[in-house]
């Protein structure tokens, strides 16, 4: 287990947002998250990459404590989320915001040949990158964002609602390019999602978030087979 | 012809010395979101740290040296003791936002305190480095001086580094995405509260060459009580506003236009206007353009 997350209970002010939710997510895999609006996914993911404080539980990221210390340290250690809502800063130029992502890395050449992994992957990218962000669509500022993640050269990768706002080829293309990074790098991924059938359709196994706890778990198969989940998340 | 070119110097002096401060308190603004009433302390204070200095060292530019060291280490000291506790009580109520502003105008006062225990409330002097005799024209002899071109020389290199640094650095990259959204540059790796304390200290520098320039413009007399610094921070925020608080660049235009028009003022219509030119200005700018000169509407500037 590389992703160990137990009991992990998360308030927002008086509101408790997450009780006792517990899960693993093995080396190399892809774990969907998914529930309805409020459920806590966004907070799950806030939490592991060190923007939240939890109120208790632990969490570890192959042995670094996840709910110690902030997020730029988590980041060293491998962990790269991808907040909500196109995760890019609007006022950098395209490679700017790539770039951000490796500064705290030594080894520039290293960084230098990340840059070009991520400019073959999204060619998008390396046409636009002296563009101001601000002139990017919503798939490519999607897509600037999981390249600036990548640059961190993370080992686990938390992706919150890539798909949201997207039409649904641009959606295609974004969760093909998760899956392709998550081949080509041996990442593990945490995909939180409001498109329940496209997550779990990438994924290898499954969370359910019902306000706050889990729900349901399994593998990406057996959720999408079971009737409950389906006439819940997956509407049909 | 002569008095036009003359009072044009004048203001593009004073001008450039407001573009210091101003620049000095958009790179504040730029670090934390906070207007910092206390620098005109931290210049002031600088100032005195240069002109102890010169009692040991028989020389302007080593004194400014020292100085800016010790504005870069006082500014940077202020963050981390009070703006970071600050920021973090006061991020939510009716107190968010406002407070470590107030603190600032409190910290002012404590500071000139202090400098009045250390040096004194009496004039101290530091004698300016170059000649401020005019040049002369013919028979006519300019106001402006060796001194005076000296300053807007300094302005102007110190406009061009700082830039380079915001813009071409890894710390200015840094420096940029931890104004803009802290929140995506911790995401990325950036150590906000250290770039936070950087933004302070290179602003804590500016501010001690605007400082003893300021001095050196003038006979090179200051104390506490001078009015010039009340004077500096005022106009270097008018400036700042005027360029839109946000754009190294905006702070200098608005220093030079500032400066400008202010000595015209003085020349062609009254020196009794010395102390209302400014604010007119920054009323104006106000009322007709409130996002200032390179300032977007409803947007920010990299």
């Amino acid at each position: 287990m590389t992703l160990h997350v137990e009991n992990l209970t998360v308030h927002h002010g008086a509101i408790q947002a997450l009780t006792n939710v517990s899960f693993d997510v093995k080396e190399g895999e892809l774990t969907a998250v998914i529930g309805s609006n409020g459920a806590g996914k966004s907070t799950l993911l806030r939490t592991l990459s060190g923007l939240k404080s939890a109120s208790n539980g632990t969490a570890s990221w192959k042995g670094h404590n996840l709910l110690h210390g902030k997020a730029e340290s988590h980041v060293r250690h491998g962990v790269a989320h991808v907040s909500e809502g196109k995760s890019v800063i609007p006022e950098l130029t395209v490679e700017e915001n790539l770039d951000l992502g490796a500064l705290w890395r030594r080894n520039k050449n290293e960084s230098a040949s990340t840059k070009r992994e991520v400019f073959d992957l999204f060619p998008r990218l390396e046409e636009r990158r002296k563009q101001n962000t601000e002139t990017l669509s919503g798939g490519e500022r999607q897509m600037l964002a999981i390249g600036r993640a990548l640059m961190s050269k993370p080992e686990l990768l938390l992706l919150d609602e890539p798909s949201l706002g997207l039409a649904p080829l641009l959606v295609k293309q974004i969760f093909e390019a998760i899956v392709n990074v998550t081949k080509q790098y041996g990442l593990s991924v945490v995909l939180v999602e409001q498109n329940a059938m496209g997550a779990l359709a990438i994924a290898n196994s499954g969370i359910v978030l019902n306000l706050g706890t889990i729900a349901t778990t399994g593998s990406a198969q057996e959720l999408i087979s079971n009737p409950a989940v389906r006439a819940a998340y997956l509407g049909y | 012809m002569f008095q036009l070119l003359n009072t044009l110097l004048i203001g593009i002096t004073s001008g450039a010395i407001y573009a210091l401060m101003a620049l000095s308190i958009v790179l504040v603004w730029r670090s934390t979101r906070v207007i910092n009433f206390a620098q005109a302390g931290q210049a002031l204070t600088s100032t005195f740290i240069g002109f102890q200095t010169l009692k040991y060292v028989d020389s302007f530019w080593v004194a400014l040296a020292v100085a800016m060291i010790a504005g870069a280490a006082i500014s940077a000291l202020i963050e981390i003791t009070l703006m970071r506790v600050l920021l973090k009580h006061s991020s939510s109520g009716a107190i968010a936002g406002v407070a470590p502003i107030i603190a600032t105008l409190g910290l002012l006062e404590v500071i000139q305190a202090t400098i009045t225990l250390i040096w004194g409330g009496a004039d101290s002097l530091i004698t300016p480095p170059l000649s401020n005799t005019g040049f002369t024209i013919g028979t006519n002899t300019l106001v402006f001086s060796p001194m005076k071109l000296a300053i807007i020389a300094i302005v102007g290199i110190l406009l061009v580094l700082l830039s380079l640094i915001v813009q071409k650095t890894s710390i200015g990259l840094s420096l940029r995405a931890a104004a803009f959204s802290p929140e995506l540059a911790r995401l990325a790796g950036v150590r906000v509260d250290a770039v936070r304390t950087a933004g302070w200290a290179l602003s804590g520098a500016t501010g001690a060459v605007a400082g003893l320039l300021l001095v050196a413009n003038g006979n090179g007399a200051f104390s506490t009580a001078s009015m010039e610094f009340s004077l500096l921070l005022i106009s270097g925020f008018i400036a700042a506003v005027i360029g839109g608080l946000e754009s190294l660049l905006g702070a200098v235009i608005g220093g030079l236009a500032l400066g400008i028009i202010t000595s015209f003022v003085l020349m062609y219509i009254s020196d009794s206007l010395f102390f209302i030119a400014p604010f007119v200005i920054l009323l104006l700018v106000l009322f007709i353009r409130p996002q200032g000169i390179l300032g977007k509407k409803g947007g920010r500037r990299a």
